[in-house]
């Protein structure tokens, strides 16, 4: 990997993934406000099989747009983000949901942490802080659940593993880029991280009330979500433990 | 002891089994790996017809006396179990190289069209 002269210390490149799945009536929206809060941040939306004109809607905006032949799922879609991140040699990624309920004035927050080096995994958390996300008992009891699983894994506490606003640095991008958990990949792809032995970091954020759509999770998905999460997590434990040798260790 | 008839009806099919097995080889609609499994089925259960008496030996060695086509069943199952997983798996594996063929695609179709984009903004 090459090294960057010090002294010249440009600004870090931003890429912002939007992964999106048939959201033409809040695409747009994301885009522009992503923009007002980040003018330098350069966008890329993955069309994750979109049927309803969302790939065109973004393009017509100048964003890239990455359109997937047909539906691969949150996971592949997201991860083909970061391939892109990988091979166009940006700094930091965040992912931003396409449906409005991540708010890009809380980006700097997550940026900072990355940048000042105290974490390679900045996650936006709705827990962490004052604020009071309203749910549903059951999706808090899921989301709890999770959080306390792996803050037991991490050995440090952590309140929101599901959230899907969250930032990563080179390592994060070139970890992801080279192996992304598949359905509902939030919680794993933290654990990943943790057993790469990265630094993962929560901030509060505030979230929105989606604008646009409905929530993907159903009752019945939410116990498969639950069921695939955890004994995703139990077999992790038994691998190996990584050396993250694909991993370029550059300087910070 | 198996009746003749159940014997030379049992070893048609078998031999019919074998027969479409290899047309499908020929055909190039199996592919010699998979083949493997199924000529190996055939043989067997063709051995198995053929032995008159193999049925009840078998079960004798394992143990059962009161049904011995019990053991042909289970036998059976196990098998049906264990090829069952091995598609599972194949199925994994061709569902991640699916994954990563789109994903490589979708990156360098995105490409392609950001070329044409500055090709034509610089000839215009």
């Amino acid at each position: 990997m090459e090294r960057r002269a010090p002294a010249a210390a440009p600004l870090p490149r931003r890429l912002a993934i939007v992964p999106a799945l048939n959201e033409r009536d809040s695409i747009g929206g994301v885009i522009d406000e992503i923009r007002s809060f980040d003018p330098a941040i350069e966008i890329v939306v993955v069309s994750d099989g979109s049927e309803d004109g969302t790939g065109e809607i973004a393009r017509a905006r100048g964003v890239h747009v990455i359109d997937l032949p047909f539906n691969l799922g949150i996971g592949a879609a997201v991860q083909t983000g970061f391939r892109y991140a990988q091979a166009n040699d940006f700094d930091l990624a965040v992912q931003i949901d396409a449906d409005g309920q991540h708010d890009p004035a809380e980006l700097p927050k997550l940026f900072d942490l990355l940048e000042s080096g105290e974490a390679d995994l900045a996650i936006g958390s709705r827990f962490a802080g004052e604020h009071t996300y309203r749910s549903s008992f059951s999706r808090r009891f899921g989301i709890r659940l999770f959080a306390l699983t792996v803050s037991a894994i991490a050995h440090r506490r952590l309140t929101d593993t599901t959230s899907g606003f969250r930032a990563v640095n080179r390592r994060g991008i070139a970890l992801f880029a080279a192996d992304y958990p598949h359905d509902y990949p939030e919680v794993e792809a933290t654990v990943m991280v943790i057993r790469h032995r990265l630094r993962v970091r929560e901030v509060p954020v505030r979230m929105r009330e989606r604008t646009a759509g409905h929530s993907s999770i159903t009752p019945l998905r939410s116990i498969y979500y639950i069921f695939k999460v955890l004994l995703a997590l139990f077999v992790d434990l038994f691998r190996p433990r990584e050396h993250s040798r694909e991993l370029p260790l550059e300087d910070r | 002891m198996t009746p003749l008839k159940v014997m030379i009806i049992a070893s048609a099919a078998s031999l019919c089994l074998l027969g479409i097995i290899f047309e499908l080889i020929r055909r190039r609609h199996l592919r010699e790996r998979y083949a493997l499994v199924w000529i190996l089925t055939g043989l067997v259960l063709l051995a198995l017809a053929l032995w008159r008496d193999g049925l009840n030996t078998l079960a004798g060695w394992v143990g059962v006396k009161t049904y011995p086509p019990s053991v042909f069943i289970a036998a059976i199952l196990f098998f049906v179990l264990v090829l069952l997983l091995h598609f599972s798996i194949v199925l994994s594996r061709l569902t991640d190289q699916n994954v990563t063929l789109a994903q490589k695609l979708a990156l360098l179709e995105s490409e392609l069209h950001e070329r044409g984009q500055s090709e034509k903004s610089a000839d215009g």
